[in-house]
């Protein structure tokens, strides 16, 4: 418990009051607190080692490029990418998808071929390939959820044809926190010829990664999710379908000669890096991964499993509630849980929980295809970080009762 | 018959006697079951307020140069906030809504303690009975 206290210290906004009440920070899948070590990083890059990175020879710019450039070495080592090549910075998982969107779309998609998606993805993970569609004139097809949640894996193989080019999947889903069979699927996939992008929004939080072992062609993350600064991101990329795919923006540094008579790019991944980077929150990620790490610890481990043992046994105990994503295995769920209400709303439950100092989500959680599969508006989420305490979940459930009641009368 | 001023003043009253805001909402919950009951035919998409996290459906008639409001939401407490501005609105005349500048909201302390989550698009449902006052002027 000492080293939950001590973690929990490394973390400012934890020990924030909102309405003269302990905050307790329970929307961790839209965004996770950050400690010290990014804030403190963050800062010195701002305040002392400002500089536009690999264009100048003066000192502050080498101090800056070196700090960015091994943070892209401590990324591949977290992913198990087989060279640095394969690490392209980016300003979110969005901004990932959107790349591969418009450049794997570029070189690979033409009309009539066909790119799959999870009907439980996020927006982010949606919108690109409709938008690639649209552009191709190409195909989007969707691999439905049961009623659990659980992607119908065996629906997958009969939605591949030959004309299939990609299929896009979360690592683990941001509304029902389950975790994707993504090894699986990739097999199923690359048996029948084609890629598979994994977003990893949520993935990289909660667990390893090893992209070689899940042997996926994209994983994406976001970098504020997975308590490094807003506005970072990761793209990992096989090298030989980078190598293939043209830049997705034109500009400063991701060029090798420009001539009016026509320009050739620079290597991977400067290739997709075009115009200044985020010289300040991505060398973030570096500190904030060894905190995954280390928030990977057996004794954490052993906290987030008791919270959910707890959370679950509770929601289920409550009438009217209605769980979305069961796990079959608890392993198979992380500390995150979609439900809703009889006779009570997820704004309603939101706002009263707000008043009791709980930050939680309401409404469609950028998955409105989802919601639409289990016929509701919206749902209410929590979502739980390694940093979090049994006793919030335990104050959470005694909120949320009394809300529950507030709202029956 | 009290002045537009004179029965916001009292909302306000009303409103400020609860100290916790756990207490408020309790009482726009009580103003949401109280409202009277709208009918099913009315939730069409033209009455459906933009910008609500949860749905709310108002509908405007006129009468002898007046206005007056129905409404409904699937959230409770919405329920009560749409509820208190048509209960302060609902058998004025359009010049008066359209000239009011809606500031006893903010006496009320609803914009900043419900606006910056956009949860129930107070801003919306303020400037649909603007824009309905406008359109009758």
């Amino acid at each position: 418990m000492q080293q939950l206290e001590n973690i929990r210290q490394e973390f400012p906004a934890l020990g924030e009051r909102v309405y003269g009440k302990p905050l307790v920070y329970l929307d961790n899948a839209a965004t996770s607190q950050r400690p010290r070590s990014v804030i403190g990083l963050w800062e010195e890059l701002t305040v002392k080692r400002n500089a536009n990175l690999h264009r100048a020879v003066h000192r502050l710019a080498d101090l800056a490029t070196q700090e960015y450039e091994a943070t892209r070495d401590a990324v591949r080592a977290y992913l198990n990418a087989e060279s640095r090549e394969e690490i392209v910075f980016t300003s979110g998982a969005t901004a990932a998808i959107n790349l591969v969107a418009f450049s794997f779309g570029e070189a690979f998609v033409r009309e009539g071929d066909e790119i799959v998606v999870g009907e439980a993805e996020h927006h982010s993970d949606i919108v690109p390939w409709q938008m690639l569609c649209g552009r191709k004139g190409a195909v989007l097809k969707v691999l439905p959820v049961d009623d659990g949640g659980h992607y119908r894996l065996d629906a997958l193989p009969a939605l591949l044809t030959p004309r299939t080019k990609l299929v896009c999947i979360a690592h683990i889903s941001n509304v029902l926190g389950l975790v994707n069979p993504v090894k699986d699927i990739v097999k199923i996939c690359h048996s029948a010829g084609c890629y598979v992008l994994v977003d990893g929004a949520q993935g990289i939080v909660h667990g390893p990664v090893d992209v070689r072992e899940m042997d996926c062609d994209f994983y994406v993350f976001s970098g504020h999710k997975v308590y490094a600064a807003p506005g970072t991101g990761v793209l990992y990329g096989r090298r030989a379908l980078l190598e293939q795919m043209p830049p997705y923006m034109g500009g400063g540094e991701m060029i090798d000669t420009v001539r009016w008579s026509g320009t050739s790019y620079a290597p991977l991944p400067q290739k997709f890096e075009a115009g200044t980077q985020n010289m300040a929150g991505t060398p973030t990620l570096r500190p904030a991964l060894e905190m995954a790490q280390a928030l990977r610890d057996p004794a954490f481990e052993a906290g987030q499993k008791a919270i959910k043992e707890f959370m679950l046994n509770k929601l289920h105990g409550i009438p009217g509630l209605r769980l979305y994503g069961e796990p079959a295995s608890p392993e198979e769920k992380i500390p995150l849980f979609s439900f809703s209400v009889e006779h009570a709303h997820h704004e309603d439950l939101a706002l009263i929980l707000d008043k009791m100092g709980i930050a939680v989500r309401s409404g469609q959680m950028c998955a409105e295809p989802l919601m639409d599969r289990f016929g509701v508006t919206g749902m209410l989420r929590v979502s739980f970080a390694p940093y979090n305490t049994l006793q919030e979940a335990e104050y959470f459930i005694q909120s949320l009762e009394r809300a529950i009641k507030m709202l029956r009368g | 018959m009290k002045t537009l001023q004179e029965v916001q003043a009292e909302v306000v009253d009303d409103f400020s006697m609860y100290d916790e805001w756990l207490d408020k909402y309790e009482y726009l919950i009580d103003l949401g079951r109280r409202l009277e009951p709208f009918p099913e035919e009315l939730k069409t998409d033209d009455r459906l307020i933009r910008g609500c996290q949860s749905r709310v459906w108002l509908d405007a008639r006129e009468e002898d140069g007046r206005l007056y409001f129905r409404a409904d939401s699937d959230a409770i407490i919405t329920k009560g906030i749409i509820s208190l501005l048509i209960g302060v609105y609902s058998g004025r005349t359009a010049a008066e809504i359209a000239e009011d500048d809606f500031a006893f909201v903010d006496r009320l302390g609803l914009r900043e303690n419900l606006s910056p989550t956009r949860a129930n698009g107070l801003a919306s449902m303020i400037e649909t009975l603007r824009q309905t006052a406008k359109k009758c002027c």
